[in-house]
């Protein structure tokens, strides 16, 4: 039964929800509109909101700068690649914790979350020189892989709490039935777990191309990601609000686009067994 | 149900994930404690013999340790305080029935997807800045002098930062934890005409436990080691070096890798003790 | 050794796209200031002339600065050419990082190089990095507002005069600041400017023993005159403003007077980017009497790190970004007030950019500058700005955000003097001095 509530009162809770939204939203709103201005509409006194003429001359100028699509490529395929690899690692790992229980599965799952601890600036020597030993400097590969592994106790936990969620009376019925442990997780657990697995694979690979430490520092040409692209754009010489602006909406567009088109499944991936 | 087979199949199973991440624990670890033993100071040569614990005790002993603690625990409970209240009141809010919700959830979320550096720079230059900053404009309208955000009220303008960053996550955990609630419990409670307090007390915020401790978990394990907020925005200025950054500026600026290591050391006896002490309220929250 | 097959076996999966990196392709880290990313947009021509491709990896200052310095210190070998500055040149050079840039081409003459940067990027007489721009500081000043204020600019004023004039040329109803300076934190930024101002009060980093020297009256003489002209007459917030946010605010018309890099004269000439193009004047950077004036010396340049395989390529690409012909091609399509500054002797004989308004007061900002003898009193380092030994950046980093901190009313000079002095004291023992 639906909640009866006045109009009254949903006109309120819409104009204040909208406020609300709209003031969250304010500043990458400023952002993309900034972008369109001049260096000097930018910094105009009092502040310019639509009444201008949109230029794209910022786009321009950054990609005649930067060629925008080989970062862009980068990003995609780290932090795809991270994610796909963190999935298919993690997925028989949070299948056994969470059908399989044994007395130290909760403590073997917070374990892996204290990995995540380590700040990663006191290891960027050490992992600067194994990356040199082993040839992955600039390689995505070697990106690929750390991120995966950054990334993997989130993505563990996250399948973890969907598995647990699918009631063990199917799969002791599909075992009854002579499944095997391959038909079972391909057949039955997969297909149920799906919006679980899509979701924890959004997060993640937003978490992943939003990361800005590694990507930076183990990157130079071959494999710089989106972050690298930011960096050269932080304070260069002269009037670059506008400049900036254009760079930082390239920077986040195509994940902000990718999040909206997908925050259903993203909502419900955002729940990490929070609701029982 | 659990037969012998099955947990040695759970056990193989389990076996990368658990083998890859002791690997990525264990060789940076057994390298930092390494090097942490070590006058290693690659701009001087490199590795210069072993000198016990000096690197530790010169670590804590530095002015700048315990304000770098202080300032970590400042801007992780701020952060906190600031999303958790924030995202209970949005995601109340939210709940309600009201035109657009999809459009407004989608407003909301939007932060989350800006990379740390972007909107690190889009607040410091195109918000804070005292001079051109959006921030500074406002203030003007109202006839008031602007504040220099980064060093006048630097502390608060990375909590700021940080929250805006965080807050859709935090909002949206808890939403979806609201959505959950058995509507008609609550229906029941405002037919009996429970004030609002009342049922927020006895209702929901014992609903939403559970999902607290979620966003508290998470949000700490990111928070600890925020880097790029502080490295664009105040380089550690006016009070802002925290623990993670302390550490960067041994390694990378001072080139002090034996010293550096020494307070990465450090830095994750303090996540640990931060990690159990989460980890009692969570186990506890974990297996309601 | 199975870790390492295993892991590059996964690197080969994701690595189908990228193949090895190219023989004839050199990877060049640089700052993205506006001289460098002008170079970028001419590298076609290089490409055309010797077959040779470039890859730039652009980053801001402070991102480009770890990043190199921790592919150099570990030999990771990511890069064939660094955009390294004065500081690094000869630490690097003395550890037998760099390539030692000799047996360049007759053309390229390397006599040419103005002899204060030719010494700069040396160690013990070997260059090890070619100056792709050099810079001084100098005050840059608006005619029309001195005019305004009744005052005459001498060409080496004293910090005193600048001290009145600006106060006399504030007028914070039309946002107008007498005086913009840095105040921001980091050696390379406010650190800079206050210890190159320092040296016009006779202060010195560390005396001969290497003793820090923030105990000393001369700092808190500068630090103390410093704080009380910026806020009578400098900008709000003036803590957080470096380089970068004093251009925008000159060329926005909002500064008085502004004692900063050579380099930026040309930005507030422009007209396009600056309101005020037409009403800057130069002087040089002002003393107190004591023999030394407080101006600096710095000079971005190109180094080859020892190891690349691409020494030759490497040389071939610097010779032609540092050269004259490079200087002639940017005159020819942006203007002689656009070229690189300050990196070349026969620049500044050529009768075409000495009508440049501010060229001759670059050079002879350039010429009194020097980093043997930076202060008053004796020291045991090179350098004006800085120290040249590898503890420098990381200690005057911490210090100048201690000098922040006052700036934006946080703490008192003799707080912050007491904890440079302190931290300083600390990390130079450690260092082992």
């Amino acid at each position: 039964m639906a909640r009866t509530v006045t109009t009254q009162r949903k006109t309120l809770n819409t104009a204040l929800a909208w406020a609300v939204g709209l003031l969250i939203f304010f500043p990458i709103f400023w952002t993309i509109l900034t972008s369109f201005k001049t260096e000097a509409q930018a910094i105009a006194s009092p502040p310019i909101f639509l009444n201008f003429e949109w230029t794209l001359e910022n786009y321009a100028i950054v990609q005649e700068r930067s060629d925008y699509m080989r970062f862009l490529w980068n990003s995609v395929i780290i932090a795809g690649g991270s994610t796909v690899l963190g999935v298919i690692v993690a997925i028989p790992a949070a299948w056994a914790m969470a059908f399989v229980p044994s007395k130290r599965t909760k403590d073997i799952l917070l374990w892996m979350l204290s990995t995540k601890m380590l700040p990663a600036v006191g290891v960027l020597y050490p992992i600067y020189l194994l990356f040199i030993q082993l040839g992955l400097l600039d390689s995505r590969g070697g990106l690929v892989v750390v991120l995966m592994l950054i990334n993997l106790p989130i993505i563990v936990w996250m399948l973890y709490t969907y598995f647990r969620e699918i009631p063990g009376e199917i799969l002791e019925a599909a075992r009854m039935d002579g499944a095997t442990l391959k038909e079972e997780i391909l057949y039955i657990l997969t297909p149920m777990a799906i919006p679980g697995i899509a979701s924890t694979v959004l997060l993640n690979f937003i978490l992943a191309w939003n990361e800005a430490f590694w990507t930076l520092n183990l990157t130079a040409v071959d494999a710089a990601p989106l972050t690298a692209f930011i960096a050269s754009y932080s304070s260069p010489e002269g009037l670059f609000f506008a400049k900036l602006s254009a760079a930082s909406t390239m920077a986040i567009a195509p994940i902000l686009i990718l999040g909206w088109f997908s925050q259903k499944q993203l909502v419900r991936g955002l729940t990490f067994g929070a609701v029982k | 149900m659990a037969t012998q087979h099955s947990r040695s199949v759970a056990r193989l199973m389990m076996a990368p994930a658990v083998v890859l991440l002791l690997g990525w624990m264990l060789v940076p670890l057994t390298m930092t404690l390494y090097f942490s033993f070590k006058k290693y100071l690659p701009l001087r040569g490199g590795d210069l013999g072993w000198v016990g614990f000096d690197n530790y005790v010169r670590f804590v002993s530095s002015s700048s340790f315990w304000p770098a603690v202080q300032a970590t625990l400042v801007i992780v409970g701020g952060v906190l305080v600031i999303t958790v209240i924030l995202g209970i009141l949005l995601a109340m809010l939210l709940d309600q029935p009201m035109w657009g919700q999809g459009v407004v959830r989608i407003l909301v979320i939007a932060p989350f997807f800006v990379m740390p550096t972007v909107s690190a720079l889009v607040w410091k230059n195109m918000f804070m800045d005292p001079v051109n900053g959006l921030l500074a404009h406002l203030w003007r309208f109202f006839g008031a002098e602007p504040i220099s955000w980064l060093s006048e009220a630097s502390m608060t303008s990375i909590v700021m930062i940080v929250s805006w960053q965080w807050l859709p996550f935090a909002t949206l955990i808890l939403l979806t934890a609201i959505q959950s609630l058995d509507s008609e419990q609550l229906e029941a409670a405002e037919m009996d005409g429970a004030p609002v307090l009342k049922r927020f007390y006895h209702i929901i915020l014992p609903h939403l436990g559970r999902a607290i401790t979620i966003v508290i978990l998470i949000q700490t394990i990111f928070l600890l080691s925020i880097f790029a907020e502080i490295f664009v925005t105040t380089g550690g200025a006016f009070g802002t070096r925290t623990l993670t950054y302390m550490i960067f500026q041994r390694v990378l600026e001072s080139q002090n890798v034996g010293l550096g290591s020494a307070g990465g050391v450090y830095a994750i006896i303090l996540a640990n003790i931060v990690a159990i002490f989460l980890m009692r309220i969570v186990g506890k929250n974990l297996d309601a | 050794m199975y870790l390492r097959n295993a892991l590059r076996a996964a690197t080969a999966m994701t690595l189908v796209a990228t193949a090895a990196a190219n023989a004839d392709t050199l990877t060049i880290a640089t700052v993205n200031n506006g001289d460098m990313i002008r170079m970028q947009g001419y590298t076609d021509k290089f490409t055309e002339a010797t077959g040779i491709d470039v890859e730039w990896v652009t980053l801001e200052e402070n991102v480009l600065r770890q990043r190199v310095t921790t592919d150099i210190t570990t030999k990771g070998g990511t890069f064939d050419i660094m955009t390294i500055g004065m500081y690094e040149t000869p630490i690097w050079g003395a550890n037998g990082w760099l390539v030692p840039l000799d047996g360049l081409s007759e053309e390229y003459d390397v006599g040419d190089i103005l002899p204060a940067m030719a010494g700069g990027l040396s160690h013990d007489g070997t260059l090890f990095a070619a100056p792709f721009y050099g810079e001084s500081s100098m005050i840059m000043y608006r005619t029309d507002l001195m005019e305004k204020a009744g005052m005459e600019m001498p060409d080496a004023p004293t910090w005193q005069f600048i001290k009145e004039a600006a106060a006399a040329m504030t007028d914070r109803d039309a946002e107008i600041n007498g005086i913009c300076l840095r105040g921001k934190a980091g050696w390379g930024e406010g650190g800079a400017f206050i210890t190159a101002m320092s040296n016009s009060f006779g202060a010195r980093w560390f005396d001969e023993e290497w003793k820090p020297q923030f105990d000393q009256p001369e700092w808190a003489d500068t630090l103390n005159f410093y704080v009380e002209m910026m806020n009578e007459s400098g900008p709000a917030g003036y803590a957080t403003n470096g380089f970068n946010e004093n251009l925008s605010l000159f060329q926005q018309g909002k500064c008085g007077m502004w004692i900063d890099a050579t380099v930026a004269a040309s930005f507030v000439t422009n007209p396009n980017d600056s309101t005020v193009a037409d009403h800057v004047g130069f002087a040089l950077a002002p003393d107190t009497g004591l023999g030394k004036r407080s101006n600096w010396l710095w000079a971005w340049a190109l180094a080859i790190p020892a190891g690349t395989q691409q020494e030759d390529a490497a040389k071939q690409f610097i010779e032609w970004a540092t050269s004259k012909d490079y200087i002639e091609l940017v005159a020819e399509s942006e203007g002689w007030a656009n070229v690189p500054p300050g990196a070349r002797t026969s620049l500044y004989e050529n009768p075409e950019y000495q009508k440049v308004p501010f060229s001759k007061m670059t050079l002879d900002s350039i010429l009194s500058a020097d980093p043997n003898s930076p202060t008053v009193k004796p020291v045991p380092y090179v350098g004006i700005q800085f120290a040249a030994i590898p503890e420098f950046a990381g200690i005057a980093t911490q210090v100048s955000q201690e000098f922040s901190a006052v700036y934006a009313g946080q703490q008192t000079v003799e707080e912050a003097l007491a904890k440079a002095q302190a931290f300083t004291a600390e990390e130079m023992e450690a260092a082992g001095y």
